[in-house]
């Protein structure tokens, strides 16, 4: 059927069209397309794209789903890196202290921490490496993973306005978020760094793997950051319960406690993902040799997945949640 | 060689009244959604519910404009936004061709702290440009917002004329397939507003648009088809633009009662020229034809007795002629004793532009100090004509 029209209507065809059709899915009704306007505005498009909107979930032909995930990915990055460039600089900007808010945070939560410990208010178990390092590495990892995981969030309801009223790529938002993280990640890193050479602790060759870790902490916190976002969007409680939650969760996570060794609390810790992560970017940082390699490598492998199955949910829920936006 | 960018079929989509139950509502969405059960018209109407826009169906062509009128909460916005695909059908299809253009929220993703020069590169990539070609347009954008000088300072020092008028300069640029237009129009100063109308139509010549409005004027002007939305329905789809027009301002009448001291009672109001037709209810009238009002009031025991204002007024309710009931061939007002009157006016030509217009009586006493009775919309006319204008009397100047 579709190679009979063309040949019919091959005559009346500029060439470049010819080629659109042939590559171009059935649903082409109208071979005859328009091309005056294409080609006096827009050389560089010689076919007029087709947008359908039905009430069908989108899940219904994946394949067409995939294809524009990944379109929409590559067409969001060049805004996204706008995004991502005016919030940084809208938020520096303003900003009496600039870049130190990047990780006077975490510094205020060290400092805490080694007071605690220094005074025997706590009792902390000894630590491989000087217990102030240890403690500062952690709340520094810490910090870049839960700005990873606010950070969809934070990025949706701050464009409401605009998502309610614009049509583009919704990806962009996501990277955008993940740019800025990593910008504030590295600021943290060099201050990392700078500590750490300062105490004269030589981290050595495994600090090339070092970045890896970061990057794995960034993945987990945008894929879980990701994964509530929609309900986050509708409902204000996620929002509120997750300083809790993650609070909670620090703590059983070796941040600013060292492993315990036994007992159902080092169950927890062990069980908990997010421990290899943390363990093995600040064994990397430190030069020490990591002990949970393979589970590390498991949990990243898990959050790519979870990444793409919370991006796929983030594309279909997103109109949804439009809808419920403003009225 | 047909070529139809926007095809809408059967659309429909509801709404929830309750915020509570909107959310709610809107878990179960994203669930059946992310199970892809989401199939097929969903036609039910759960708990609170509504037809934001029901059965919708049009089809536009480039170089058509279609006019989208109706009272607040018709569903016109409603529309445009699934059009943009923002939010989806509950029920139908739309199919869009080529590339979509917006004029809507202008300036959006503004950042006040940051300059009017870094701002253009956010507003321009969220709408879908790429840097090369801001960096092309970047001087063409500036120039036509006219603010060279404050170009890099920053956006919260602007007036809000010129966030505005920087906003769509911006959008100006694009050139898009089919362009959505929702009360924008005119932004700015009137210097400012003539560019934009002058611009927008550039950028409708090659497109094909969509234009809401509740400015008949603007309607007029651009639209070649108007569709008159009511309660999500589609009221009236016309190509005849004075006919969309006429629909919708019939729509918008309201009666209001009479006020007033008392001591006059208006009986009876009516239009009596030969010529005029009922249409949609209304009477309709060519433009130039004269017109005549007969009325029959009641005057009681009210002192001398008491003079009359005739006042012709827009579908808003704005007065644009006043005429004043006079002795015959005098300039001092007939003062009509207590008793009945029935009296027939010659209100003379209407130069009036196309348009609903009303009919207001006012009964004075003789010193003009209290007002007897107001009567607002007593009757009613429309006028049937393309030609319409911000200054509803428009006459013709003839060559000497």
């Amino acid at each position: 059927m579709l190679i009979q029209r063309v040949q019919l209507n091959a005559p009346t065809l500029p060439p470049q069209l010819l080629v659109a059709h042939n590559v171009g899915y059935w649903q082409e009704p109208e071979g005859s397309a328009n091309t005056r306007h294409s080609c006096e505005n827009m050389p560089e498009q010689s076919e007029l794209k087709k947008t359908i909107y039905t009430p069908d979930s989108s899940l219904a032909s994946p394949g067409v789903m995939l294809r524009e995930m990944f379109a929409d990915l590559a067409a969001g990055r060049e805004l996204a890196w706008r995004l991502a460039v005016r919030d940084i600089r809208g938020q520096y900007r303003q900003a009496f202290l600039g870049i130190l808010w990047a990780f006077i945070l975490p510094l205020a939560n060290t400092l805490a921490w080694i007071f605690l410990n220094s005074t025997g208010v706590v009792k902390i178990a000894d630590t491989v490496l000087p217990y102030p390092v240890y403690v500062f590495t952690g709340t520094m990892l810490w910090a870049i993973f839960m700005d990873a995981l606010n950070s969809p969030l934070q990025q949706i309801n701050a464009a409401k306005g605009m998502l309610s009223k614009l049509n583009f790529p919704r990806e962009a938002l996501i990277l955008s978020g993940i740019y800025q993280t990593l910008f504030n990640a590295l600021i943290k890193i060099v201050l990392l760094l700078g500590v750490l050479f300062l105490m004269s602790l030589a981290p050595g060759g495994s600090l090339l793997f070092f970045p890896l870790g970061v990057v794995s902490l960034i993945l987990v916190g945008t894929a879980l950051g990701l994964l509530i976002a929609p309900v986050g969007i509708l409902y204000t409680d996620v929002g509120r319960a997750l300083p809790l939650l993650m609070q909670f969760l620090m703590y059983v996570t070796p941040v600013v406690f060292p492993m315990p060794k036994e007992g159902w609390v080092s169950t927890l810790f062990t069980l908990n993902p997010l421990t290899p992560l943390i363990l093995t970017t600040r064994d990397w940082l430190t030069g020490v040799s990591p002990e949970f390699i393979a589970y590390f490598v498991a949990v990243n492998i898990a959050s790519v997945v979870l990444l793409l199955v919370v991006w796929v949910i983030y594309r279909l829920a997103m109109p949804v949640l439009i809808e419920r936006m403003s009225a | 060689m047909s070529d139809t960018l926007i095809k809408v079929e059967g659309v429909s989509k509801k709404f929830c009244r309750s915020f509570k139950r909107s959310l709610w509502y809107g878990m179960q969405d994203l669930g059946r959604e992310v199970t892809g059960r989401r199939q097929g018209d969903i036609s039910e109407l759960r708990d609170d519910e509504f037809w934001a826009v029901k059965d919708v169906s049009f089809d536009l062509k480039r170089g058509e404009c279609l006019g989208l009128v109706g009272p607040n909460g018709a569903g016109k916005t409603t529309l445009l936004r699934m059009l943009n695909g923002l939010i989806k059908p509950d029920k139908g299809r739309i199919e869009m061709r080529g590339r979509v253009g917006a004029l809507i929220a202008l300036g959006a993703g503004f950042n006040p702290i940051l300059t009017g020069r870094e701002n253009v590169y956010v507003n321009a990539t969220v709408l879908g440009l790429s840097k090369k070609k801001i960096d092309e347009k970047l001087d063409e954008i500036v120039d036509f917002a006219e603010i060279e000088a404050f170009i890099d300072s920053p956006v919260q020092n602007y007036s809000s004329g010129m966030a505005v008028r920087l906003g769509f300069s911006v959008a100006a640029v694009l050139k898009p397939d089919v362009l959505l237009l929702d009360e924008v129009l005119a932004v700015g100063d009137m210097a400012f507003r003539v560019k934009c109308g002058n611009r927008i139509r550039e950028m409708m010549s090659n497109a094909a648009v969509i234009l809401v409005s509740h400015s008949m004027e603007f309607i007029s002007w651009y639209a070649t088809k108007v569709m008159v939305m009511q309660g999500g329905g589609t009221k009236r789809l016309t190509s005849s633009v004075h006919e969309g027009i006429r629909v919708y301002e019939t729509l918008n009448i309201q009666k209001n009662a009479p006020s007033g001291k008392g001591g006059v009672e208006m009986l009876e109001a009516e239009l009596v020229n030969k010529k005029q037709k009922l249409k949609d209810d209304v009477l309709c009238y060519i433009r130039r034809e004269t017109l005549h009002l007969s009325l029959k009031f009641f005057v009681s025991d009210v002192g001398v007795g008491s003079c009359l204002d005739i006042r012709v007024g827009d579908g808003s309710g704005k007065v644009i002629i006043n005429y004043r009931v006079v002795k015959n061939n005098s300039d001092s007002y007939k003062i009509f004793p207590p008793g009945e009157h029935t009296v027939c006016l010659d209100l003379g030509e209407i130069e009036l532009t196309g348009g609903l217009y009303e009919i207001m009586a006012e009964f004075y006493d003789e010193n003009r100090h209290v007002v007897f009775k107001r009567c607002d919309s007593v009757a009613r006319f429309f006028v049937d004509s393309d030609l319409i204008t911000y200054t509803k009397v428009t006459k013709n100047a003839n060559i000497l």
